[in-house]
């Protein structure tokens, strides 16, 4: 388990804190399609716009790799503690013997 | 796939959200079946996993591109009901911290992303399971023709949703083809990561696997004599 673990958390790491600079900066299928209908016109910004990590990237990192790595790191790390968690919480415990 | 703010309207998105909580609410009592001290590590992994990928965008036709959504891959690996909780907070944290999805669209990225993918994946998954022979290696397979049928199925709520309480006027038919047409190319990437993903873990750890019990459990009643051999 504990090399499985490992193994998983190394990946979405290296993913999202290097690999994701290499990503297509296209627009997805749905947003592709919501330009291409004018669905787009009706978007409205979004409320957090201006967060730290809006947008994938680390507010006043200019190195671009850098800041979105940063953010994709980041990100992993508090998706891993907060899904984690609510797991450990919801979890069956072993009855106390 | 994330529906940014302002695509829907208020009463739709308000459906939405009430839709995403109630199936939130029953993930997290199913979850607990699912979840024991040696799956739940599994459950943050498999969330974090999912996040990183979905950063990951693959170009599928020129000037489009597309990523995983994960909701096939997470229901194989931990468990329908503990695969909704983990699209959920992948979402949630992505609106909140990222600004990607719309804050009042959250509910509508949940039913899309989270709880669409999750369930359609999950069914294609154990059909295909029941009618095929229980095999180990047959378990990537089951999950990547998941993933495939999973992201259309996504991207037709969609449309059905944009139907209901689009705030634009766009016609049925020209939505449906084009939307459907791309997501079914961006099924074919989900299809192959989730075998990829699905594959690795089986080659070191089967037992971890969510999807792959009943097949483990079948090998597991094998008999053996003392010297370890199978009679």
């Amino acid at each position: 388990m504990k090399w499985v673990a490992l193994g998983i958390l190394a990946v979405a790491l290296l993913l999202a804190g290097v690999v994701s600079y290499y990503a297509s900066s296209e627009p997805d299928g749905l947003n592709r399609v919501a330009q291409d209908t004018g669905i787009s016109r009706t978007e409205k910004q979004h409320a957090t716009a201006d967060g730290p990590l809006a947008g994938y990237s680390t507010k006043d990192v200019d190195n671009q790799r850098l800041s979105g790595g940063l953010a994709g790191v980041a990100g992993v790390v508090v998706v891993l503690v907060l899904a984690g968690g609510l797991a450990l919480v919801v979890r069956r415990r072993k009855p106390v013997s | 796939m994330h529906v940014p703010d302002g695509f829907l309207d208020a009463p739709t998105s308000i459906a939405t959200g009430a839709a995403a909580v109630a199936c939130v609410g029953t993930a997290l009592a199913g979850a607990r079946r699912e979840l024991d001290d040696k799956t739940a590590p599994m459950a943050g992994l498999v969330a974090a996993f999912i996040f990183a990928t979905q950063m990951i965008n693959f170009p599928v036709a020129s000037g489009t591109s597309g990523h995983l959504l994960g909701g096939a891959l997470a229901a194989v690996l931990v468990g329908p009901f503990t695969a909704v909780l983990c699209m959920s907070v992948v979402f949630l944290v992505q609106s909140l911290l990222f600004a990607d999805g719309g804050i009042t669209a959250l509910g509508t990225n949940i039913m899309l992303m989270g709880v669409t993918t999750v369930v359609v994946g999950w069914l294609v998954f154990r059909g295909l399971q029941a009618v095929l022979p229980k095999r180990l290696t047959l378990v990537p397979f089951c999950a990547g023709a998941a993933a495939l049928v999973s992201v259309p199925a996504a991207a037709t709520l969609f449309v059905v949703l944009y139907e209901i309480g689009g705030t634009a006027d766009i016609p049925l038919h020209s939505l449906a083809t084009a939307m459907i047409g791309v997501h079914v190319l961006i099924g074919i990437g989900e299809a192959v990561i989730t075998f990829l993903a699905v594959a690795s873990i089986i080659a070191v750890r089967p037992d971890l696997v969510y999807g792959a019990r009943r097949v483990l459990a079948r090998r597991e009643l094998e008999v053996r004599t003392s010297t370890g051999a199978a009679t």
